[in-house]
């Protein structure tokens, strides 16, 4: 028989009991997220009730950026002005130009009875801040759920394309960056039309191409464009520029480094490209069928 | 003579569960705040500071249940998977209750070892987390927030008693 003194306060469990449920509740919750994506509705619940904090800690940023903006002097002011002034006049005529294409394209595949091009629909959005986790390049943004935005849809700047939105909140919306070390993006060399899927390695102005064969033609400066055959990304936004290409005589696969166009790590405004294409149905994968589950997007 | 690594006994006023709540949401919010670049790298979890102070000040009002709702709340305002600040701060909130009367005797640096010794067992919980999970060790620099949490312990530590020391004599 194991003698105890009678308790003087009651404590409950012990802390060692106490730690094993918790712990064991929160590898659930890990294992439940890491592998079947089954706690999305929690999370989208607890999402809610950190956003008025979210946008409370994001404010001051965001006011010190409207007060630099409203301190901007007369000059760099009027010298802006005559800048846009003579940009949109330049970009006026390309855009007209733009239009007579777009229409003569449309005729042109109408005549094919080809599928149309998609229309492309942008919707702006700040940034609220780079997401902290330092495992993952990862950006939030002010536009969720409520706006349309939806996980899956492309995120670009005016130079090409940053990510992906991941995750959709009601308000918010997480933005995954090229760069991150598990984003892969389905690109086409514009000089050749070559296909590749271009990968983040996880650092910032760093991106690969993965398991291309050595006598591929890709050169440096080579640009690279959305190819579009995921159905994902609409086709031609330029994403990298092929910054290194490393043959080793003892290696199968070319090394290929590329840089992202995009101002990646540096932004305040993004863009939400909308609006889907009218795909033809995938495919149906057998045993996936059976199993009811849902191909990955991106 | 008292020696002077360890702590006088200080007698303070009852702690009320709103001050604790303040305080973890100041600590929530401070980690909120849009880190970016260089200073996310130096950035101090502060939730994990506050739950510590907590756990290991007043282990009978704070313990595994606000640890692990801190947790959740942290995964999903970063984004990170669900469950692996609520798993480190449950470990966290454990190392704090088991050790509070060893950690409250020392004073002063020595009591900061403790702390930095135990915010690196959440740092290193977080980091196996995240391996396992398949992601790559950022480097070295992941633990500098660990050592700049460290030492904000004494001025928290001094922050948070504040309000709780007793007024002058309230009868005269």
């Amino acid at each position: 028989m194991e003698y105890s003194p009678p308790p003087f306060f009651k404590t409950g469990p012990t802390p060692l009991a106490r730690l094993l449920i918790f712990a064991a509740l929160s590898l659930a919750f890990l294992v439940a997220d890491v592998r079947f994506n089954y706690l999305d509705s929690l999370r989208q619940v607890a999402a809610v009730v950190v956003y008025p904090l979210q946008r409370i800690a994001a404010a001051p940023a965001s006011i010190a950026r409207r007060i630099g903006d409203f301190f901007t002097t007369h000059s760099s002011l009027r010298e802006d002005n005559a800048r846009l002034r003579r940009e949109n006049f330049e970009n006026a005529a390309l855009l007209l130009q733009l239009r007579a294409l777009q229409a003569e394209n449309w005729q042109l595949r109408e005549l094919l009875g080809a599928r149309k091009r998609l229309d492309i629909e942008l919707a702006a959005a700040e940034v609220l801040y780079a997401a902290r986790d330092p495992f993952s390049r990862k950006l939030v943004i002010d536009r969720g759920s409520q706006q349309g935005v939806q996980a899956g849809q492309p995120v670009v700047d005016d130079r090409g394309l940053v990510g992906q939105v991941t995750r959709a909140y009601p308000w918010l919306a997480e933005v995954t960056l090229v760069t991150d070390k598990g984003q892969f993006v389905p690109v086409q060399n514009v000089r050749n039309g070559l296909r590749a899927v271009l990968s983040g390695t996880g650092s910032d102005g760093a991106l690969e191409l993965r398991f291309i064969p050595l006598n591929a033609d890709f050169r440096n400066g080579d640009v690279l464009v959305t190819s579009g055959i995921d159905g994902v990304y609409p086709p031609g936004l330029p994403v990298a520029r092929v910054a290194q290409v490393e043959h080793g005589a003892d290696q199968i696969f070319a090394r290929i480094t590329c840089a992202p166009l995009a101002g990646v790590a540096n932004h305040t405004h993004l863009l939400v490209v909308r609006g889907s294409r009218e795909l033809p149905q995938r495919p149906v994968d057998e045993k996936k069928k059976a199993r009811g589950k849902k191909p990955r997007k991106g | 003579m008292a020696d002077m690594r360890f702590a006088p006994q200080e007698i303070l006023l009852p702690v009320r569960a709103g001050f604790i709540a303040l305080t973890l949401i100041a600590a929530l919010m401070l980690n909120l705040l849009p880190w970016s670049g260089a200073w996310l790298w130096l950035k101090p979890d502060f939730v994990a500071l506050v739950v510590l102070y907590w756990c290991i000040e007043q282990p009978r009002k704070v313990g595994f249940v606000s640890a692990w709702m801190m947790g959740l709340i942290m995964d999903v305002a970063d984004g990170t998977l669900l469950g692996q600040h609520a798993l480190a701060y449950s470990i966290l909130a454990y190392a704090g209750i088991v050790l509070h009367r060893r950690v409250r005797m020392f004073a002063g640096t020595s009591q900061v070892v403790h702390v930095l010794l135990l915010l690196m067992m959440n740092d290193l919980i977080v980091l196996a987390i995240r391996l396992a999970a398949g992601a790559d060790f950022p480097g070295l620099q992941y633990f500098t927030g660990t050592f700049v949490a460290a030492a904000f312990w004494l001025p928290l530590g001094a922050l948070l008693k504040l309000p709780l020391r007793p007024r002058a004599d309230p009868d005269l």
